[in-house]
């Protein structure tokens, strides 16, 4: 796993509470980890403090997945 | 710690999560020997106040929807079942839709402008019309009455862009806490706002551009820096204790001085939108 997908996963487990072998990149935030609307929020804010990027509201509503806001961080970081 | 909350009971309206401006109120409350309430709104909060109430020794968590008066009745009937009086709340909400925090004021529809003045501004007044009759009654000797917080923000003061309709709330709600001053006063209840500079919480998180305010303010403010929810926290502890005793109908700036510019400084660097 790459250096960012290692510390998105982190994060999520962290915040959500949940197993890490459950935060898989193919992972839903929302039907697979129980996440709620404001959990991705705060989510969207956490990877954006841990990661020095911006993630404006258009490009965090298509973030579905663990590999979703991997990928975008991977194209976005500085 | 001292004990200038020692003995002091008060409801916390508003705390979101621990970036929340009522949770570095909340906390300093705490710390000084004050016991705490919490209210929430629907189940998606409730799973976030309930454990931050835990944290600093409450076990009372209540639902509460500001916008409806028979849930407002029914939260405060809860409140007094259990605390026959409160001595402080803290009103720390405010809402609108978030399509219309970026674009034009001009744009603002009337159900988001009503929606926007119920919930940020028609709320406090609601709020203070039951936490007031909960308050002890001014006794001969001075003691009794009780304090009451809003949170406010500069853009009730003047424009900054895509604060749009929530900055007319908050005019509305910085009025709201000049009128509840002078109704209270005799009673002894104080009634105050914090005008917090920004602050990235859940609910800035709906502001357009709210990163490039952020940068503008940390660059342009006499103090050089933005400020924190601990900044927040102790300056809601002076206004709910005693030691603001002579202080009410006053919205009190804690924004590194923001407030005070008349222009950018000569030290900041241009910048722009990321």
């Amino acid at each position: 796993m790459s250096d960012t997908a290692d510390r998105v996963q982190k994060i999520v487990v962290e915040h959500l509470g949940v197993e890490s072998d459950k935060v898989t990149q193919d992972a839903s935030f929302i039907d697979d980890l129980g996440a709620d609307s404001l959990d991705i929020v705060e989510l969207v804010m956490a990877f954006e403090e841990e990661f020095g990027v911006e993630i404006p509201d258009d490009a965090a509503e298509k973030i579905s997945t663990v590999g979703d806001a991997t990928r975008y961080i991977e194209e976005h970081k500085g | 710690m001292s004990g200038l909350m020692a003995g002091k009971r008060g409801l916390i309206m508003g705390l979101a999560n621990d970036k929340s401006l009522a949770w570095g109120i909340a906390k300093q409350l705490s710390a000084h020997g004050a016991e705490l309430a919490f209210t929430y709104q629907g189940e998606a909060l409730a799973k976030r106040v309930k454990p931050l109430a835990e944290q600093l020794g409450s076990d009372f968590t209540f639902p509460c929807d500001v916008s409806d008066m028979d849930a407002l009745d029914e939260a405060f009937a809860t409140l007094k079942a259990r605390w026959e009086t409160i001595d402080f709340v803290v009103h720390a909400i405010g809402f609108s839709d978030k399509n219309e925090l970026r674009g034009k004021y001009v744009d603002t529809s009337l159900d988001n402008f009503l929606m926007t003045m119920n919930i940020s501004a028609y709320s406090l007044v609601a709020v203070a019309n039951r936490a007031s009759a909960m308050m002890p009654p001014l006794k001969g000797d001075g003691t009794g009455g009780g304090s009451i917080l809003t949170l406010t923000y500069y853009g009730a003061e003047k424009v900054i862009p895509h604060y749009n309709v929530m900055g007319v709330a908050k005019a509305a709600l910085e009025t709201s806490v000049q009128y509840l001053a002078n109704d209270l006063g005799p009673a002894n209840i104080r009634v105050n706002a914090i005008s917090a500079g920004p602050i990235k919480t859940l609910a800035a998180s709906g502001i357009g551009d709210f990163r490039y305010i952020l940068k503008w303010n940390e660059l342009n403010s006499p103090l050089r820096r933005n400020v924190t929810i601990e900044d927040v926290g102790g300056a809601g502890l002076y206004l709910l204790s005693d030691l603001s005793s002579g202080v009410t109908g006053e919205t009190h700036h804690v924004d590194a001085g923001y407030h005070v510019v008349g222009m950018k400084q000569e030290d900041a660097p241009d910048i722009a939108l990321d």
